[in-house]
């Protein structure tokens, strides 16, 4: 071959999640996972709620993880994950991470409680969620992480939903955890960043991850990374962390912010969205940006 | 990859052949999730720059480095595009898959 240059790798190489796995094509999630286990390395144990991952992993008894993943109820990954690490720590295990691996619905609707309990006794775990605004393994119905506009088959065209996006960072924010922190499958590095940050950190650390789904969005599987990318640039999911409920800081800045268009034009579940209906979502999109700056120290 | 576990697809006779508590002992390889593909990517390798942002971006691990290039794994890609549609030098094509 021509050069003799070495290949250019910005993560590191070793992989803690195998192929044969049963994610869709074009799957944000599996980016998610795979980045984040980058980050924490081989002395990981997970534990997974009912979500694509639980099946995406592999049926028993295989598994395309190289670390232990508990298979718990749906609404139990906080807790369980505080079990396991209770566990741990009377066999005087202090090295293993404990991470909750869960989707938007296992998050911000049923699991909340368990979550929000955790984090109140700010129980040592990284609770991550890797966010495709539905419940995606079930058939793609509507969650509180659904954005106002979109098609699911809970919200057919007709009836669609009108409530906008619960706001789960403000909510965590609000717990006063140490860490907490937003990414996207689409800026790796950011993301592994943070997952090595939130490894470091002793208490209840918050990942909350943009992931696509091409097969719950309608979106093609290879416009994953661009509309991971366009997400963050134009406001609708901004990258920060918040440090103790109060320190935020925004890790990618956003130059100038693009108008939400394109990213809509990309996804099948906004299709059916009329002029009106874009400015609508443009102008809540707008004032929930505005309202996050004035947070950030870093301006 | 440090994958502990065998490639073969694990399949059990009878009950008793199950182990007494539910855990996995074997990685997902078995599973060629190459024919999912409808359409599969070709690496171009004379203009490819080595930024290695196919293997970044490829959400099926089936991007492979040897010899400090990228090499597609067959068996395993399912051919969602996404390392064609991110590489910057677009010297990776979606060719229709002939089987
Ligand atoms: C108590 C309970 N209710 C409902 C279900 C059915 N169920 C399994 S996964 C799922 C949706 C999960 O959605 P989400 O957490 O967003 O993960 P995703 O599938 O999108 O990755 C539902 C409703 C269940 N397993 N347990
Ligand atoms: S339904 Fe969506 S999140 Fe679930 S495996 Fe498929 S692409 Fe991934
Ligand atoms: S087409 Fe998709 S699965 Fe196949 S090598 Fe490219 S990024 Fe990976
Ligand atoms: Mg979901």
């Amino acid at each position: 071959m021509k050069k003799e240059k070495k290949m250019t790798l910005t993560l590191p190489i070793e992989e803690h999640i195998g192929a044969g796995n049963l994610a869709c094509q074009g799957c944000g999630a599996n980016l998610a996972l795979r980045y984040v286990l980058k980050a924490l390395g081989q002395r990981t144990i997970l534990c997974i709620p009912a979500c694509c991952w639980a099946v995406i992993d592999g049926g028993f008894p295989h598994s395309c993880a190289d670390v232990p993943i508990y298979h718990c109820a749906f609404e139990t990954a906080a807790s369980t994950a505080t079990g396991v690490k209770a566990g741990l720590d009377m066999i005087g295990d202090k090295e293993t991470t404990v991470m909750a691996w869960a989707g938007d619905g296992g998050t911000f609707d049923i699991g909340l409680q368990a979550l929000s309990g955790a984090a109140e006794r700010n129980d040592d775990i990284i609770y991550a969620c890797y966010d495709n605004e539905a419940y995606m393994n079930t058939g793609i119905q509507r969650s509180s992480a659904t954005p106002s506009g979109a098609w699911t088959t809970t919200t057919p065209v007709k009836f669609p939903k009108d409530q906008p996006k619960k706001d789960i960072d403000a909510i965590m924010a609000a717990h006063n955890i140490p860490y907490l922190a937003t990414a996207s499958t689409s800026y790796p590095e950011d993301l592994f960043k943070k997952a090595k940050k939130a490894k470091e950190i002793r208490g209840t650390k918050f990942l909350h991850i943009y992931a696509p789904c091409p097969t719950g969005w309608k979106s093609r599987p290879e416009d994953t990374v661009k509309l991971g990318r366009m997400v963050v640039q134009n406001g609708i999911f901004p990258l920060y962390e918040v440090e103790g409920g109060e320190k935020y800081t925004q890790t990618i800045k956003v130059k100038d912010k693009k108008p939400i268009d394109d990213y809509l034009k990309l996804q099948g579940r906004f299709r059916h969205l009329k002029p009106e209906g874009i400015a609508m979502l443009q102008d809540e999109v707008d004032r929930r940006y505005a309202r996050l700056l004035k947070k950030f120290e870093n301006k | 990859m440090s994958i502990k576990k065998d490639k073969k697809k694990i399949v059990f006779e009878s009950e008793k052949d199950m182990p007494t508590m539910p855990m996995s002992l074997g990685s997902m390889l078995w599973n060629k999730t190459g024919s999912w593909r409808n359409i599969r990517p070709e690496i171009k390798l004379e203009d490819c720059i080595q930024c290695g942002i196919c293997w970044k971006f490829c959400p099926d691990m089936s991007v492979e480095i040897e010899n400090e290039w990228p090499v597609i794994n067959y068996d395993y890609c399912k051919g969602c595009g996404i390392c064609a549609e991110e590489c910057p030098v677009k010297c990776i094509a979606m060719v229709e898959e002939r089987r």
